[in-house]
């Protein structure tokens, strides 16, 4: 499976919270190959931005050879994909990275923040037994989406919805149960989560982010720490972009 | 029509090649470009023993560019001759390899396990901006620069490449002492050393606090250097700096570079290298050039 660099047509975006936006782009040589975790880069029409933005995939529709990209808007580049508008195009690579390890166990998924989109494609694609969790500082978003895959249990920092407080909280609160975890989110929460399976002694797939510059393996920009000597550069600093961004906690140190 | 040419006695297919640390091994940009078509990778640089770099993060965007300080994570000239060189060998196309020490005795280790290599060129980085211990302290004195190329040319079995850094006064004092030292060719020019600021988080962009600013914002210091260089010394050059396509290759050359290195284009096209190539060609048929080696430093 090899990524490509495509013109994809936009086909439809609009705003779903905040500084958030659902961006639908047709991409039918990347829906084809694409799967939950991994992630597209996109490139800037203006010159002078050379570097391209990663964000995760939250929907793939392999028949109608679409990707669904949900993203927040933090600078320059995004405040431009956020003014795309149908029948536009925009440059976009992928699919890239490693995506998540599906298991046929009762799973809890957790997202947190921006987070949250790649948990959508993985509930999709997860045929079992799971539990979603998501964690927002204050507005909720696709939680409706969420809901058609799995029971949704919200934390909120503020308690607008759900649990006041984090997703670990949440699972506390609620009793959730399950044999593994797959959880995209901040470094503290994943940090949490890292935690959290190792004392139960489950099994924890975690999406990192970094940032990144060529977004297949070659510059060493998008690093992280690693337990052990990590496989491309013998040292301990595995690749996000290519090695990743989904690791087993117990490989990262975070 | 030709596009190969020669520098110190080995011939390339063409004048592309990738600039040090944008390409890896190759490895990763396989699935995008067909490296038969380049005239060599140029290796991400290794040192004799695995090194860790530096803690992230270690890049940022700059306005027509980008500031990196990876601070040369590389796995050691073990596994590039292992795992690198074997991939390589399995491509036609010539084979460049970066050569990165904190001290001579890194330097000198490294060439003389190269020795035995099938590798056509040693390229030696004294000019990395983020490695505090050395690389920059060889390349940034006169004096040191001259007697650092000598002992590795001592050594050396390939011919030797010299890659300058442009964070000097005066770069041609640099390449004379380069040429006095043995060298068999010259690279330039490594990243500008900059900085950036993160307003909002009141911290700097790169954990380094610095880094090496590369891309078409850096260009025209570039080509500036590459016809100073080119005017200064009689060696061949290899000319780098923010090439983004084959206008800016072609410059390059007629500023006096035999050859051209495609870096940070890679990160915002992957298929750059192939795409300058291309653009090389039509460019020599429109402008009934015969053969590319009449407009090397050909704008005097």
């Amino acid at each position: 499976m090899s990524a490509v660099k495509v013109q994809s047509v936009v086909k439809h975006q609009e705003q779903i919270a905040s500084d958030i936006y659902s961006l639908t782009l047709y991409a039918p040589e990347i829906a084809k190959e694409a799967k939950a975790g991994q992630f597209v880069s996109l490139y800037s029409k203006e010159g002078s931005k050379l570097l391209p933005r990663p964000i995760s995939l939250c929907e793939i529709e392999k028949e109608t050879g679409t990707v669904r990209l949900v993203y927040r808007v933090v600078g320059f580049g995004t405040k431009e994909f956020s003014r795309l508008k149908a029948d536009d195009t925009l440059e976009i690579m992928g699919p890239l990275g490693n995506g998540f390890d599906r298991k046929d166990k009762k799973a809890i998924l957790i997202g947190g923040g921006i987070g949250i989109p790649p948990m959508l494609e993985l509930a999709r694609e997860l045929k079992c037994d799971k539990s979603i969790v998501t964690g927002f500082k204050d507005e909720t978003f696709l939680v409706e989406d969420l809901e058609k895959y799995g029971t949704v249990y919200i934390a909120s920092e503020d308690g607008r919805t759900g649990v006041k407080g984090n997703v670990l909280d949440a699972i506390r609160e609620y009793g959730i149960e399950g044999d593994i975890i797959y959880a995209c989110g901040p470094t503290p929460m994943l940090r949490a989560v890292k935690d959290y399976a190792g004392e139960h002694g489950i099994e924890a797939q975690i999406s990192l982010e970094g940032k990144m510059a060529c977004g297949i393996g070659a510059c060493l920009a998008c690093v992280c720490n690693t337990s052990e000597v990590d496989g491309h550069s013998h040292v301990k600093n595995a690749r996000i972009c290519k090695d990743g961004p989904v690791f087993d906690s117990r490989e990262v140190e975070l | 029509m030709n596009l190969s040419v020669n520098i110190a006695g080995v011939e390339f297919k063409n004048p592309v090649t990738v600039a040090s640390g944008t390409f890896g091994s190759g490895v990763e940009y396989g699935d995008f470009v067909d490296l038969n078509r380049l005239g060599a990778v140029t290796t991400k640089g290794v040192a004799n023993v695995p090194w860790l770099g530096n803690p992230t993060p270690r890049i940022a965007e700059t306005y027509g560019g980008m500031m990196n300080a990876v601070g040369l994570q590389n796995p050691g000239i073990d596994v590039l001759c292992k795992r690198d060189i074997p991939f390589l060998k399995k491509y036609d196309t010539n084979i460049i390899v970066n050569v990165c020490g904190k001290s001579e005795d890194d330097y000198v280790e490294v060439v003389e396990r190269l020795a035995d290599e099938d590798v056509d060129l040693l390229e030696i980085n004294v000019s990395c901006p983020n490695v505090k211990e050395g690389g920059i302290a060889f390349g940034q004195d006169p004096k040191a620069l001259e007697h650092i190329t000598k002992v590795v040319k001592a050594k050396a079995k390939q011919p030797v490449v010299m890659k300058l850094s442009p964070n000097v006064t005066d770069i041609t004092v640099m390449a004379k002492a380069a040429e006095a030292g043995g060298a068999d060719a010259l690279s330039l020019i490594n990243t500008l050393t900059g900085m950036k600021i993160d307003i909002n988080k009141r911290s700097f962009a790169v954990a380094n606090k610095t880094g090496g600013v590369s891309g078409p914002a850096i260009k025209p210091i570039a080509v500036r250097m590459v016809y100073q260089v080119a005017n200064a010394v009689k060696l061949p050059l290899i000319g780098m700096g923010g090439i983004m396509n084959y206008e800016d290759a072609i410059e390059f050359m007629m500023a006096g570079a035999t050859m051209v290195s495609v870096g940070t284009a890679n990160f915002h096209n992957p298929y750059a290298t192939i795409e300058i190539i291309d653009g090389m060609e039509c460019f020599m048929k429109e402008k009934g050039i015969e053969d590319i080696n009449d407009i090397i430093g050909c704008v005097k």
